[in-house]
């Protein structure tokens, strides 16, 4: 589904892309026409990668307001591919229900805030690719960068003490200063935010 | 008209008294997060001492000096999770092994009242003893294995 390169570059638009996506914006930033655009994009749709809503972006109402625009987003579910199959979910739920039952949250957080440290791109490069690189899907909110996604969605809703924890020292770990990650759960997005700290 | 509300008890053990310094900053922040859950969405009511600022002069086992409760009312069992994990109470909870420690038996309980009921102490731990004795159920549950409201017909 996602070997077509066009496909690839749709996808990954109307992933990353906070609100909506449009087909006219979505073949703008793919770099196609709007009717192989809008090809794609029910195709994804069919294999359950977008859902589609339908709105009139003009907010008018009624006869004359014309037709509801053709709306994506990324679909809720998840998706993962591994050639022979590997359930490393049921390990990770597993592996949480024990370590919740334990009480090793603060074990958890050292060795994650260990582990996102160990990883130099972020201070390297760029803060902002070394979170989208995690799935983190960042975006700006003012001068405050929101994740939209949650790497850790399905053991986050389960347990969501344990793993939002995990989640904020990691990005402790993996981001140089003057980044300041602090716990601000965001509807739909990580439970993480990232700002600047003033430096006077 | 909601009939019903959602009540929620929380009992945890500090891993020192609460004028210690590894309680410094839990007991800095319960004015802030408590200011948060009476302005949430959903929010009806939770129990408190004498003092009347937060729960944390009540002790439900008289025996045990360490042993917190927790207690409050909601309008459901989703704007009892907002509040819980979607919110800055999420800042807190992420700490709580700093705090508290872990309990081997469970240490919350949900359950349903009419609404305008107002929990007791002893209410609420009888509804963590139910929930350790029987596991889940329509009297006692968790967010993990959640009840609904009892239907109107129902009721007595």
């Amino acid at each position: 589904m996602l070997s077509d390169p066009v496909r690839r570059r749709l996808y990954r638009y109307v992933a990353a892309a906070p609100e909506e996506v449009g087909r006219d914006a979505a073949a703008e930033a793919a770099g196609i026409s709007r009717s192989l655009a809008a090809f794609h994009l029910d195709k994804l749709v069919e294999a359950g990668l977008l859902t589609v809503s339908f709105r009139r972006l003009s907010g008018r109402t009624g006869p004359g307001a014309g037709r509801p625009a053709k709306l994506y987003r990324r679909a809720e579910g998840e998706h993962a591919v591994s050639v022979p199959p590997r359930s490393y979910d049921a390990v990770g739920r597993l592996l949480a229900e024990v370590v919740e039952n334990a009480g090793l949250d603060r074990e958890l957080q050292a060795a994650a805030r260990a582990a996102g440290a160990a990883q130099p791109d972020a201070r390297a490069d760029d803060v902002v690719a070394a979170l989208r690189a995690r799935g983190y899907e960042p975006f700006w909110d003012g001068r405050t960068l929101r994740l939209r996604n949650c790497p850790f969605h399905a053991l986050a809703t389960e347990f969501p003490a344990l793993i939002c924890g995990m989640n904020l020292a990691l990005i402790e770990g993996l981001v140089p200063e003057p980044w300041a990650p602090a716990m601000d759960p965001c509807p739909g997005g990580c439970c993480v935010s990232l700002s600047k700290k003033e430096i006077d | 008209m909601t009939e019903h509300h959602l009540a929620q008890v929380n009992i945890g053990r500090i891993v020192a008294p609460l004028d210690s310094p590894e309680l410094a900053d839990f007991v800095a922040q319960q004015p802030e997060i408590n200011a948060l859950a009476d302005r949430s969405p959903g929010f009806v009511w939770r129990l408190v001492d004498d003092e009347g600022a937060d729960a944390t002069g009540i002790r439900p086992d008289g025996n045990d000096a360490l042993l917190l409760i927790n207690c409050s009312v909601w309008e459901s069992v989703e704007a009892l999770r907002d509040f819980t994990y979607h919110s800055d109470h999420l800042r807190v909870l992420s700490r709580r092994r700093e705090w508290f420690r872990r309990s081997a038996e469970a240490h919350q309980a949900m359950w349903w009242i009419p609404a305008g009921h107002r929990p007791t102490v002893a209410e609420a731990m009888e509804r963590v003893a139910m929930l350790r004795e029987h596991g889940p159920g329509p009297q006692a549950f968790t967010f993990r294995d959640p009840y609904p409201a009892p239907a109107r017909a129902a009721q007595l």
